[in-house]
């Protein structure tokens, strides 16, 4: 397979400053639950960066364990300690 | 104190990407990881163990212990989150309160999740037999399957999902993926050869190669039953506080 990374490093500068953003704002914000749901948006953005080097075996774990699984798992557990974050 | 840590966590992240400078660039074919071993893997893996993923082949077969000590660490990762959540004494009452009992009221997404489930079913089904050749395998097909079932719990509730699918089925299908595992292993083991060496099963009749495509076949439906489990059962256990009474 012939593959020039360097045609998209568009792509990678914009996913990795999101990724870059998502985590920055998953420390900032207080509600926990709020946070579940960016570190959702940060596994798909990594997920996409990972397809983006061709590793699509991780991506596929990352899509599927980071992306879907765990972030129901941090939002049942949210629900069940106190909301909002005192750091 | 928050300045402090600042520093430190930019001096040293400033450290580590100036390191990053060292490393060999991304896709160098002569970087150290590239010359050792991979060229053997990917000269070697598809006749050895006629499986064109390369990935599927060292994960399964090549280092055929990492994974069954990993679904092992997920197995016991499972079962410590229900031994602490049933046996730790609640300090204050239950801090989520009961969702309102709406039988048949979500019509739109039980019936929505209902046309869902089946196709992620089958999808998983078909990531489990396709690792050979795809991406995917085991461990993503249990969790495919297991975000199918935390799925139809959410839409419905804990306790229908329950009622099909018991805690006591769960925690007994999440050892048998072990089991499955590493009875394959202990197989190999009593027909002579070494553990988990796949090459031993080819006195049910395979060739040599066939031997080991179906051994990581073998290992991986194990991988996939264990983590399908312990993704329903961490759900169960975590939305419920422990007490499987009702979820999110």
């Amino acid at each position: 397979m012939n593959w020039d990374a360097s045609l998209l490093w568009q792509f990678d500068v914009l996913i990795i400053t999101m990724v870059i953003l998502c985590a920055v704002a998953a420390l900032t914000v207080r509600d926990l639950v709020s946070c579940a749901i960016i570190g959702g948006a940060y596994s798909f953005l990594m997920c996409l960066l990972w397809t983006e080097m061709l590793a699509v075996d991780v991506a596929f774990t990352e899509a599927a364990v980071g992306a879907g699984v765990s972030t129901v798992l941090l939002l049942g557990t949210a629900l069940h300690i106190k909301r909002k974050s005192k750091d | 104190m928050k300045k402090i840590a600042l520093l430190i966590t930019l001096a040293v992240g400033a450290l580590l990407i100036l390191a990053a400078e060292d490393f060999p660039r991304w896709g160098d074919a002569h970087a150290p990881a590239n010359d050792y071993l991979s060229p053997y893997y990917i000269e070697k893996s598809l006749e050895e163990t006629a499986v064109p993923n390369i990935v599927t082949a060292v994960l399964a077969d090549y280092r055929g212990y990492d994974t069954m000590f990993e679904t092992t660490v997920i197995f016991c990762a499972g079962i410590t989150v229900l031994t602490l959540l049933r046996r730790t004494q609640r300090k204050a009452p239950k801090a989520v309160r009961p969702r309102p009992a709406r039988q048949g009221a979500d019509v739109i997404l039980q019936s929505a999740s209902r046309l869902l489930v089946p196709v992620m079913q089958i999808f998983a089904l078909y990531v489990l037999a396709l690792g050979h050749h795809s991406p995917g395998g085991g461990f993503q097909a249990g969790v495919i399957l297991g975000a199918s079932f935390i799925l139809l719990a959410l839409s419905y509730d804990l306790k229908t999902m329950l009622a099909r699918l018991s805690e006591n089925t769960l925690l007994r299908l999440s050892a048998l993926g072990v089991i499955i595992y590493a009875g394959i292993g202990a197989l190999c083991l009593l027909l002579g050869d070494n553990f988990l060496a796949y090459a031993a099963l080819k006195v049910f009749g395979f060739s040599e190669v066939m031997a080991h495509s179906h051994g990581i076949l073998g290992v991986e439906l194990g991988v996939a039953v264990t983590v399908m489990a312990i993704m329903f059962s961490l759900y169960v256990d975590l939305a419920s506080g422990g007490d499987l009474d009702e979820g999110l």
